[in-house]
C-alpha cells in the first residue's frame, strides 16, 4: 500500500458499470517526508476520503475491488483509509 | 488506474480471438496537468473512447475483467472517459 494525498477528483460520465455510485479520486503518492513521489494515479473511493486528505492506496487489483465491493471488476487501486498520523520513531 | 489521453489506434487482422471486435487505442499517460509521462502503451477499450479523448485506464489482471463475462487477453483497459477533472494541489493535511 501507498501514502498518498488526494489532490482531485475525475469527473467521468461514460465509465465501466463497476464505477458507478463511487467517487473516482486523483492521488498523489508520497514520500516519508511527505515530497511528491512519482506520477498520481486514478483510484476508486472506498472510504469517503476527500480533497486534501493524506490516504491508504492499495495498488492490487483484488484488494482494490474487494474493498469497494465490486468483485472481479476492472479496479486495480483503490483508497482504502484516511491517514491520521504518521508516527516514524528514529527518523 | 491512470490518466491518460487516446492519441491513436492499433490495427490488428491476426489476433487471439478473444481479441476480435476489440478497439485497440494507443494511450499517452498524462500528469494531472495533462503533461505527457512515460511511454505511450496499448490499451483495450471498454468505455467507446475516441481520438483525443482524455480517459483514465486499468492495468494488470484486472484489466481484463472489463470485458467479463468474455475472457479478453487485456493488460490494459480504457474504464472510463473523463469529463471533467478536478485538481487542487497543496491541499492542507
Amino acid at each position: 500500500m501507498l501514502i498518498a494525498r488526494v489532490i482531485g477528483e475525475v469527473v467521468a460520465t461514460q465509465k465501466h458499470p463497476s464505477h458507478e455510485a463511487r467517487k473516482v479520486l486523483l492521488v498523489q503518492p508520497l514520500d516519508l517526508d511527505g515530497s511528491e513521489k512519482a506520477d498520481a494515479l486514478v483510484a476508486l473511493d472506498a472510504v469517503g476520503a476527500g480533497v486534501g486528505d493524506k490516504v491508504l492506496v492499495t495498488t492490487d487489483g483484488y484488494a482494490a475491488f474487494t474493498s469497494v465491493g465490486r468483485s472481479s471488476s476492472p479496479i486495480d487501486m483503490a483508497v482504502i483509509g484516511v491517514i491520521d498520523r504518521v508516527d516514524l520513531p528514529g527518523a | 488506474m491512470l490518466l491518460g489521453r487516446v492519441v491513436g489506434r492499433v490495427w490488428s487482422t491476426v489476433k487471439d480471438q478473444a481479441l476480435e471486435g476489440q478497439r485497440l487505442l494507443i494511450v499517452q499517460p498524462l500528469t494531472p496537468e495533462l503533461k505527457a509521462t512515460g511511454k505511450p502503451l496499448v490499451c483495450a477499450d471498454s468505455a467507446g473512447a475516441g481520438s483525443g479523448e482524455l480517459v483514465y485506464y486499468c492495468r494488470g489482471r484486472e484489466a481484463g475483467y472489463a470485458f467479463l463475462p468474455r475472457e479478453v487477453p487485456s493488460d490494459s483497459t480504457i474504464v472510463g472517459i473523463i469529463d471533467e477533472l478536478h485538481v487542487k494541489r497543496g491541499a492542507p493535511c
